[in-house]
């Protein structure tokens, strides 16, 4: 079971989370001509790093944010959670 | 190489079976290979033996970081099927399950190939109805379908839940009476014998820590065992896809994450077929020895930890006891997970890369074992000739970019569509 500091709600499990994937991919401007390989990497290209990892979780049965959390993906250590807005040093 | 018959095993016995032939050998990495393929697993190993047995290229290494078949074809829950609606998936499939009725022959070795049928359950009219167009899409594509109506499959199942008064009724199902089971660490074995016997050099304990690439060229590989350099390099790690793309400074459409399976104590015979819950993501069979084996979705998150969280675990079993109750009076004897390479549609990636000489065989989500044959023959040839069969011309890597998805089921990194 993973526990999860929501920076809202405080420490909750897992079961409460949905996962929404990589907080590193950025969509690309608008007004702007994008390319198909921007739209490749930011739909569908992804780096699924071994170790920390900043995802996107919805606190979906809590307050219902998007939160960011860095996370260890192969030992599953949770080490900062972030707001969604806040940026990550 | 030494036969496995009945006369060679009765031969044996009269010295206490102490001088079998090793099954394979344990060479050290010669300077130079026409081939490398990185990843001991099923795929790996079978596209060595059709290099060698199809194409005659005998000059290849299989470099492995652990023990062969210690990764995903030594974690699954062994279940062989073509049931596919898109003509890409149920071609390559079905090319499949020609090779894996021949197997055990092939090989020269026991594959345990058991083809008991899978049944997908259906809980409401509409799913009948897709199962329908289903099954007339796979029968256009040579592969044998049957819709059941709710008393035929109760003939097939009895022990499933088939009370009125269930949140997910049983309307019927799909059946793919050729489907079946295999015994998942005797295609690895059985395929890694062969190649050896051939000339392959299976190379264990060595882990590839990066490249040689020079003018666009692959020319090598660098491994904890030194140097090694290749004409070219075939990527068969499942998991570690992403490990290694970005030593090739490659971003994939690809995901690793976590797929928990268990199987529960021995019982007596009790389940014939394959049977998945139709209002999830559930599936069971029954193992020779009389475990139900069992697996489901997702944990759900990026992870290369080959361990999974319980919550998951209960989710999956939950789908289990609403279809068949029975199951909650068994004990669990086993737990396990593997990490996948789950691709963006749900669909693999066979193919030539940027990279001269580099070939990608990835994204096989919740399907890698019963395609390991299919995988091993069509990537071989990929090799071989430089330029993709007709068979795997779909799992392009681009696809991505170019809008030409197979989105089979719609099952990629994200388990909460389904």
């Amino acid at each position: 079971m993973l526990y999860i500091n929501c920076p809202h709600c405080g420490m909750r499990s897992q079961n409460e989370f949905s996962y929404g994937g990589d907080a590193s991919v950025k969509r690309p401007e608008l007004n702007k001509e994008v390319s198909d390989q921007e739209w490749d990497d930011f739909v569908y290209n992804r780096k699924s790093l071994r170790g920390k990892h900043l995802e996107l979780w919805q606190h979906i049965s809590g307050c219902r944010q998007w939160i960011k959390v860095e996370r260890d993906t192969a030992t599953h250590e949770i080490f900062r959670t972030f707001k969604a807005d806040e940026e990550v040093a | 190489m030494q036969k496995y018959s009945i006369f060679n095993l009765v031969k044996n016995a009269f010295s206490n079976h102490e001088n079998w032939d090793l099954a394979w050998k344990d060479p050290t990495p010669k300077e130079e290979y026409d081939v490398v393929i990185i990843g001991g697993g099923g795929h790996g190993l079978a596209t060595a033996y059709y290099l060698a047995k199809e194409h005659n290229i005998t000059k290849v290494a299989i470099i492995e970081k652990g023990w062969i078949g210690g990764g995903n074809v030594g974690r699954n829950t062994t279940i062989i099927r073509s049931n596919y609606m898109h003509d890409e998936n149920g071609l390559f499939s079905e090319f499949g399950m020609d090779l894996w009725r021949k197997m055990s022959q092939d090989l020269n070795y026991n594959v345990m190939f058991s083809p008991r049928g899978i049944i997908n359950l259906a809980h409401s009219d509409a799913q009948m109805n897709a199962y329908a167009r289903r099954g007339n899409s796979m029968r256009l594509n040579g592969i044998d379908a049957v819709l059941l109506n709710r008393e035929q499959v109760k003939e097939i199942i009895p022990m499933a839940d088939f009370s009125e008064n269930v949140r997910f009724p049983i309307f019927g199902g799909l059946m793919q009476p050729s489907a079946g089971t295999a015994r998942h660490d005797a295609v690895a074995w059985g395929y890694a014998r062969q190649a050896d016997y051939m000339g392959v050099d299976i190379i264990q304990n060595c882990e590839v820590i990066g490249f040689d690439v020079s003018a666009g060229k692959i020319k090598g590989i660098r491994t904890s065992r030194g140097n090694i350099k290749a004409k070219k390099v075939g990527l068969c790690v499942a998991g570690s896809t992403n490990i290694l793309a970005e030593k090739l400074n490659m971003t994939l459409p690809i995901e690793t994450h976590l797929l928990q399976a268990c199987v529960s104590e021995p019982v007596k015979p009790v389940l014939d077929s394959v049977v998945t819950f139709g209002a999830g993501h559930f599936y069971v069979s029954q193992s020779d020895k009389g475990e139900m084996v069992m697996g489901g979705d997702l944990d759900g998150y990026n992870s290369y930890a080959q361990r999974g969280n319980l919550p998951t675990l209960q989710h999956v079993l939950t789908e289990g006891i609403a279809m068949m109750p029975f199951l909650s009076k068994l004990k669990m004897l086993r737990t396990w997970g593997g990490i996948m390479d789950m691709s963006m549609d749900g669909s693999p990636i066979i193919d030539k890369t940027h990279i001269e000489g580099l070939y990608l065989n990835c994204g096989w989500c919740y399907g890698g074992f019963k395609a390991t044959p299919a995988s091993g023959w069509t990537f071989a040839h990929t090799i071989a000739q430089d330029r993709v069969h007709e068979l795997n011309a779909g799992y392009s890597l681009n696809r991505f970019r170019t809008g030409n998805l197979i989105d089979e089921k719609g099952l990629g990194t994200k388990t909460w569509i389904s």
